[in-house]
């Protein structure tokens, strides 16, 4: 049962699986982490990425990843829209706790069905020309479909990384979190930079729904593993450190690629959750947070 | 010399790096009226905190009537007589005025009180603070001025032995304070123990018996009232000369 | 409400229930009676925890599951009678309910919504991996030949199902309008304000999660003869979860009759839309309804009702 080319190519296939990870994270790493917006919805954004990827593939041949991009400004916008909802309805009134919770679990729940009503319950699948190779360096496989996701996903977290530290709207958006009066004393309205902020992380979703359904076939329901995969990285990431939510989303596809390799797939689901618990528990700033 | 109600022994608390309370000890007489006074940040605060259990002190005890209450839960410290109010309002919005005092009678003051009568009790207290009209309106609606108010009553309504009051004043207009100068004065006089934190100085003044000055988590000097406008490391860190 | 009114129309809602399997043989509408039963008491106890306390629970599937797969393994291991079942159901949902309770010493607000959601997928996947209990691919359930008096086993489980939701509904009564019910509501307002007011958050809070936990799993357990065939799809549906919380939330969650006017609403309209249009449908009509409500009337119609009476001139 137990091999040094199994245990390798486990720990290959879980850092690429958890490379992925990061790129349905980082809006939640934004939005959850940043700005204290439980969207529990986010996972079901990716999944509309994903099926927007299907179709303008299936229907005109695109490239996934290209059609995430493309996408990505639509789903900012739609972020925005959302944000504006959630602002007027519950943070403004100082609702948001426990009906903030609800509309967005609410919002998942509609996205869900009319996904389903829409395109039923079959897995869908994108048509790509790397989809299906493999690079193998020994006796360790990297197989395309999950080195593609890995790659744009890092670049991505390295993208947005660059844009919160080196940028005026990036800081602005770290302002918002950590201090107020900074914020007041750039001239910036606290809204506005949320509702930008809450745009980035729902347009992050368009990349990474792209790239969950060139790693594998996708139906409607299949977001709400993410759910807790999603938190379960931010919380360990330290809440809103983008290095750190990415080498928390590593640490969980590892741990994830192990399980299902030595246990069984069945077990893998529970990962994120143990993990989430675990922290939630034993160190409820995450590894890298502060105390 | 009256018996000892509480004692605090070299109590510490300190926030990641900061330290709040750098070992305070004090004493308070069952009956006495304390003021305790010190800049923003001195640590008031938290050591009422500590007292009355909301947070939990690193090091150091607290004894309460004799008994060590340093590791016991609020809710037991408020029924062996220990009530505070907030200095930030927190009324349970939820509840309407009258419910908010229910909750302390029943829950706090139990044993020590009739259930039945919790009621017209509560009901005498919102006419103590001047609430009686508003007993059936909800809480979240109050003005500032009257949440100040439903916070005290409804430490009141805990019927305490030791009742702590958080700048119970604060925005309150010079009328007002008299009136609520005269409330804890009646308080006092029924035997119950006050301890004001207060940055209204006129108020502290005129109904403390002993001054406590706390200044970057320690005890800087105590004393009467006279004795502490006098001492210079109290204006020093007041006044900052 | 008074007490005898109240008592008054509980006996009379049952005595209403027994009458009809008298009159009514056609099976659909106790098939749709028992779904909207079922949706009230889940909704009933959600509220308990959700509306009275303050802590949202996703996990609401986990618990219904809980009780499902209790059921399943008693009467595949021992035999056990449907109320022993309804018992045994009760007992495990309290139990881990307690659990939960001590979550709430370190999670507050969203963690703890979080953590519910955690549970359940954590139980899903136990369960998943459990064959003796037909693990992902589910097990058959045999109905008992013996219904009592009543002329089919559904109209068995209705009654039986309409006497477990009035009782939970007396329950949360009493918990909501009483010395408890002001400690718990204290509790969702501010704990610390509550503790210092004298109130044991912690074993308050506990009988909160673990009555909710109890609830749930008594729902669940009379749920795999209903549907005589149960797997992991069914019993942790998220629909379950959803309706759980929708109920109350368009009720409104202050009041005890919230949850229950919330879930006649809903589940009756979901019975019809899934006769007259399609079950999809009624699936999204939940989550719109949700989001509509939370957003335009965040206190429900309890709440609307309020606003309308005292609006109204004297």
């Amino acid at each position: 049962m137990f091999s040094a080319d199994l245990l390798a190519n486990a720990v290959v296939a879980g850092v690429l699986l958890g490379g992925f990870y990061a790129a349905v994270a980082i809006g939640l790493a934004i939005v959850f982490g940043q700005l204290d917006i439980v969207n529990i919805a986010h996972p079901a954004f990716v999944i509309v990425g994903a099926f927007t990827a299907y179709i303008l593939n299936s229907r005109f041949g695109f490239d996934p990843v290209l059609v995430g991009l493309l996408a990505a400004p639509v789903f900012f916008i739609a972020g925005v829209l959302l944000y504006r909802i959630y602002f007027i309805a519950f943070e403004r009134t100082g609702q948001e706790s426990l009906s903030g919770l609800a509309f967005f679990f609410g919002v998942m729940f509609i996205i869900e069905v009319s996904l389903i009503m829409a395109y039923g319950v079959d897995y869908r699948l994108v048509q790509a020309d790397y989809i299906g190779r493999v690079w193998s360096i020994g006796f360790v496989d990297f197989p395309l479909r999950m080195l593609v996701p890995f790659s744009v996903s890092a670049l991505l977290t390295a993208g947005i990384y660059l844009y919160l530290s080196r940028t005026f709207l990036g800081s602005a958006i770290q302002a918002v979190a950590q201090d107020r009066l900074a914020l007041q004393l750039m001239g910036a309205d606290p809204v506005r930079i949320k509702q930008w902020a809450f745009g980035l992380g729902i347009a992050t979703a368009a990349i990474a729904g792209s790239l969950l359904i060139i790693i594998g076939p996708v139906e409607p329901s299949v977001g709400r593993q993410y759910i807790g995969r999603a938190f379960a990285i931010v919380v360990l990431g330290g809440m809103g450190s983008i290095p750190g939510m990415f080498i928390a989303a590593l640490i969980l596809g590892i741990v994830e690629s192990m399980v299902s390799t030595f246990a069984g797939p069945s077990w893998s689901p529970a990962v994120a959750f143990g993990v989430l618990a675990l922290t939630l528990a034993l160190r409820p700033a995450g590894l890298f947070g502060r105390t | 010399m009256s018996a000892e109600l509480l004692r605090v022994t070299n109590v510490g608390k300190s926030f990641g790096g900061f330290v709040a309370l750098d070992r305070v000890s004090l004493r308070v007489r069952a009956g006495e009226r304390l003021g305790l006074i010190g800049p923003n940040g001195s640590g008031k605060t938290t050591l009422i905190n500590c007292i009355s259990g909301a947070l939990y002190n690193d090091v150091g005890e607290i004894h309460f009537e004799g008994r060590d209450i340093t590791r016991l839960p609020p809710y037991v410290r408020a029924r062996a007589g220990i009530a505070r109010s907030f200095q930030i309002p927190k009324p349970f919005r939820s509840l309407t005025v009258l419910e908010n005092l229910q909750v302390p009678l029943e829950y706090a003051a139990r044993g020590r009180a009739g259930a039945r009568r919790a009621t017209d009790e509560a009901l005498e207290m919102l006419e103590l603070v001047g609430l009686r009209e508003r007993a059936h309106e909800d809480s979240a609606g109050l003005t500032q001025v009257d949440m100040r108010k439903l916070e005290l009553a409804r430490a009141m309504a805990a019927k305490p032995r030791l009742l702590i009051s958080d700048e119970a004043m604060a925005g309150l207009s010079s009328t007002e304070v008299d009136e609520v100068l005269g409330i804890l004065r009646r308080l006092n006089d029924a035997g119950i123990t006050v301890v004001m934190i207060e940055h209204i100085m006129y108020a502290v003044m005129r109904f403390s018996e002993r001054v406590i000055c706390l200044d970057a988590g320690q005890i800087i000097c105590e004393g009467t009232p006279e004795s502490i406008v006098q001492d210079a490391g109290v204006q020093r860190a007041y006044l900052g000369a | 409400m008074k007490s005898t009114v109240f008592w008054g129309a509980l006996a009379t809602i049952f005595a209403a229930g027994l009458a009809l399997t008298g009159v009514v043989q056609n099976e659909y509408y106790y098939n749709a009676l028992y779904l909207i039963l079922q949706g009230t008491l889940m909704a009933v106890a959600w509220n308990v925890l959700g509306g009275f306390t303050g802590y949202v629970n996703f996990g609401s599937a986990g618990f219904f599951a809980l009780g499902a797969y209790t059921t399943v393994a008693l009467n595949k291991a021992l035999g056990l009678p449907l109320p022993l079942l309804i018992l045994v159901a009760g007992v495990v949902g309290g139990l881990v309910g307690v659990g939960l309770g001590y979550l709430t010493l370190r999670l507050k607000g969203v963690y703890f919504a979080i953590a519910t959601l955690a549970m359940s997928i954590v139980i899903e996947t136990l369960v998943v991996n459990w064959s003796y209990v037909g693990g992902a691919k589910g097990s058959y359930m045999l109905t008992p030949d013996t219904h009592l008096w009543f002329d089919s086993y559904i109209q068995m489980l209705f009654v039986v199902m309409l006497l477990l939701t009035l009782a939970a509904v007396a329950i949360s009564r009493m918990l909501n309008s009483s010395r408890l019910g002001r400690g718990l509501s204290a509790i969702r307002d501010d704990e610390v304000a509550a503790e210092c007011a004298g109130v044991p958050t912690l074993r308050l809070k506990l009988v909160s999660t673990s009555v909710m936990g109890a609830m749930m799993g008594v729902a669940g357990a009379p749920f795999p003869y209903f549907v005589t065939f149960v797997d992991p799809l069914s019993a942790f549906n998220l629909f379950i979860a959803v309706n759980a919380i929708a109920m109350p939330m368009i009720g409104g969650t202050a009041h005890w009759i919230g949850p229950v006017i919330g879930a006649l609403l809903l589940g009756t309209t979901q019975e019809i839309v899934k006769v007259t249009i399609s079950s999809e449908m009624n699936v999204l009509i939940v989550g719109v309804m949700l989001v509509a409500f939370i957003t335009l009337a965040p206190q429900g119609i309890v709440g609307l009702a309020r606003k309308l009476r005292r609006g109204r001139p004297k």
